[in-house]
């Protein structure tokens, strides 16, 4: 008999008051009985809709049926013969948009809390069941991976299980991408990223830190040393602007710059590490995404006294994830909801003293179906803050467009690639990730890598 | 890891050093960049590439010790390791064929300004270069610099050399005397670019600085290291590090550069403490 409960079993946090002063993880996990109880609000559909918006294909109610018979290291298996890396996804997908908003419970109730039941498969495997991966058994082709993020970490682990000589190029002295620099530490542990990433080495995938794919070597070069084909999962790294007055002054940080210097670089142990960031009494974070709401709450663990979250549309058009807002919420993170910047104020000798900001209100519908903001005339007023974050979206990195000629791209800088497949316009060379959606989700960014990783090896092997 | 084969005193506070870093050698280029991270938890930091040798595969790197990691990175020796090394970076510089040209180098810039003049002097141009020191004991690659240059200039600020002035007082007379310059290359702190760009605007003399800010990635990501240049923003580690000193705005770039001087003291006096300690130990 299903647990007909109409809300999720509720996953033990810390408290808002004590976590927003550190940077432990904020969510604890499920007991084996929290998981238990959970799995059995699945109702096993025959007709499985909640794989429909899984974009890595997971079989959920199977696995969620293995948690429910307690066979927790049968439900991991199951996870992973087709999600490379579900103690992330668990953690950082927006399973409201995926998987559980098409979760039949959602008629009445709340959907099956499928990523902590996720979650929990990939922690208790973890703590209890010491892998023994075998390497495949090498075809002798080898395939380059351009950036060591979700994208490519993906599609880098399903081509060594097919046997390809795979090597990594990160530009940074880390792999992991935006899961070490972006996402911070209360919301993603690193340990959890490096264990991944641990997996990956022992299956046989090299990685090469410091690399500068379009600086050390082209990616004809990389064809001519050898490589077969190449995958290009070098992300979104440019960071917008608002192109307002005072975005140069003291004080105004790129939501990157902020999270890799507290995530990547560990600016919350200074001096004890080396990077510093400056973060002031007050804080404004401009954008609404899981960057603004990861920006803002980390600024407020770093001290903060008032941390606004600035957003021109209203609070159903938030494009973070529910948990992430409602974390942010009961951490003292204040919205500032139809509300735009207008410009930056500064200090005599160049420092942020304010941001002046107008109001807004929702007009027509846009081409995305969101309804416009639109600037209530003459609503100018200033909130006083000491440090402004940028957090409206990142565009794909130019360095690799910039070398590789016949590379087609977008305009607003995507690779563009055919999208089953991820092929780009030059043959044997492979995209997927923010690096051609722009700015997007973890999840999507695996989707993309194991779908290229299956069209290489079709091109490999038909050669 | 990455080690350092070479290492020369240039004066008590700058040092040479030649990284055995390969990949890096094989495409740096005058002009470019690397950056360097010394050990885990130690902070990123952006250096010009000084020299390169790719048949050694080594890349040559002046720093002078200012702060924490350049403190620490001088007390390194020949045969220790480097965490991490990453370059090139940046723009290489455009040097084509000038007839005039006046390199000046302020400080450690001399040392950056070098290969520029190399390069010059290589391609044909008549070069004159000004190098300035605060005294006669911190010059720096004198003989160096003599070797590509047709007339040298050493300035000091309090005259220890015989020679008293900034470098942009030498470079106005040389204008003055008449000294048609095709091109100015100005290296060195961002207060002694500011005035000879300042200098050279009126003669309507094309001036390139080299701009080195605070920056993290050095790929474009941070965004950190914005300077403006002709009223647009620019990334200094994708844009640059070379801009038209014309228009180059800098009293935002000396603001900015401001920006973490007191963690940085902060971060240097817990060294400094450590290493006593060390010491007394």
């Amino acid at each position: 008999m299903p647990n007909m409960s109409l809300e999720k079993v509720k996953m033990p946090e810390q408290d808002p008051k004590i976590r927003n002063q550190n940077f432990e993880e904020v969510t604890l996990g499920y007991t084996e009985e929290m998981a238990k109880e959970e799995a059995e609000r699945c109702l096993q559909c025959k007709h499985k809709p909640c794989i429909k918006g899984c974009p890595v294909n997971v079989q959920i109610p199977e696995f969620i049926k293995l948690v429910a018979e307690g066979d927790f290291e049968g439900a991991y298996q199951k996870v992973k013969e087709t999600n490379a890396l579900p103690a992330i996804c668990g953690r950082v997908c927006p399973q409201e948009t995926q998987c559980e908003e098409l979760c039949v419970r959602t008629k009445k109730g709340e959907s099956v809390g499928i990523g902590r039941l996720e979650r929990f498969v990939a922690d208790w495997h973890m703590a209890h069941v010491e892998d023994h991966i075998e390497k495949a058994a090498s075809n002798g082709k080898k395939v380059a991976v351009i950036g060591a993020g979700p994208a490519g970490l993906t599609c880098a682990g399903d081509l060594a299980k097919k046997g390809y000589d795979v090597t990594i190029f990160e530009a940074f002295h880390t792999p992991g991408g935006v899961l070490m620099y972006g996402i911070p530490e209360f919301r993603l542990p690193k340990e959890i990223v490096t264990k991944e990433i641990n997996t990956l080495k022992e299956m046989g995938v090299g990685i090469q830190t410091n690399m500068v794919i379009g600086k050390v070597y082209s990616i004809e070069e990389l064809r001519e040393e050898g490589f077969e084909a190449v995958f290009i999962g070098s992300g979104a790294g440019l960071p917008r602007f608002m192109n307002i007055p005072g975005e140069n002054l003291n004080g105004v940080y790129s939501a990157n710059e902020f999270l890799t210097r507290i995530n990547l670089m560990k600016a919350y142990t200074f001096p004890q590490t080396d990077t510093p960031v400056r973060v002031g009494k007050r804080v404004a974070v401009i954008g609404g995404g899981n960057v603004a709401m990861d920006a803002a709450r980390s600024a407020k663990r770093l001290g903060a006294e008032e941390v606004y979250i600035v957003y021109r549309r209203s609070e159903t058009e938030l494009p973070a994830r529910l948990e992430e807002v409602h974390h942010a919420k009961e951490e003292g993170i204040i919205f500032k909801l139809l509300t735009n910047p207008t410009r930056i104020l500064g200090t005599e000798d160049g420092w942020v003293k304010g941001m002046e900001c107008i109001e807004m209100e929702l007009g027509e519908p846009d081409e995305s179906g969101r309804r416009r903001p639109v600037a209530k005339q003459g609503s100018e007023y200033v909130i006083p803050v000491e440090t402004v974050i940028v957090a409206i979206g990142q565009s794909p990195n130019p360095l690799i467009k910039s070398t590789t000629e016949g590379l087609d791209t977008h305009r607003w800088g995507g690779i563009i690639t055919e999208e089953s497949t991820g092929a780009t316009s030059i043959e044997g060379v492979y995209a997927g990730g923010d690096a051609v959606t722009g700015a997007a989700t973890v999840i999507l960014a695996m989707g993309a890598g194991k779908d290229a990783a299956e069209a290489i090896d079709k091109y490999l092997k038909n050669e | 890891m990455y080690k350092i084969v070479h290492k020369r005193v240039l004066n008590p506070q700058v040092k040479l050093m030649e990284i055995e870093a390969p990949v890096v050698a094989r495409k740096a280029e005058p002009g470019q960049f690397i950056i360097l991270r010394v050990y885990d938890g130690g902070e990123r930091i952006p250096l010009t590439i000084a020299d390169y040798d790719r048949d050694k595969g080594t890349v040559t790197i002046i720093f002078q010790e200012v702060g924490k990691t350049t403190k620490l990175l001088g007390t390194m020796c020949e045969g220790d390791n480097i965490l991490d090394f990453v370059g090139p970076l940046g723009v290489a510089s455009h040097l084509e064929a000038y007839k005039k040209v006046a390199v000046i180098g302020g400080g450690l810039g001399t040392a950056i300004a070098y290969p520029q003049a190399k390069k010059l002097h290589q391609l044909g141009a008549e070069v004159h270069s000004i190098i300035g020191f605060r005294n006669k004991d911190l010059v720096v690659l004198e003989d160096e610099v003599k070797a590509v240059s047709d007339e040298l200039y050493v300035m000091t600020d309090d005259g220890s050399n015989g020679n008293k002035g900034f470098v942009t007082d030498m470079l106005q007379k040389l204008i003055e005397a008449g000294n048609q310059y095709d091109l100015v290359i100005a290296i060195g702190p961002l207060i002694m670019m500011k005035f000879v760009a300042k200098l050279t605007k009126p003669h309507a003399i094309k001036t390139i600085v080299s701009m080195n800010p605070v920056m993290i990635d050095g790929t474009g990501m941070c965004g950190g290291c914005r300077v403006t240049v002709g009223g647009e923003t620019k990334f200094a580690c994708v844009d640059g590090p070379d801009f038209d000193g014309h228009l180059v705005d800098f009293d935002e770039a000396i603001r900015r550069q401001s920006m973490y001087k007191d963690h940085e003291q902060h971060s240097l006096e817990e060294h400094a403490c450590k290493l006593g300690g060390a010491e007394n130990a």
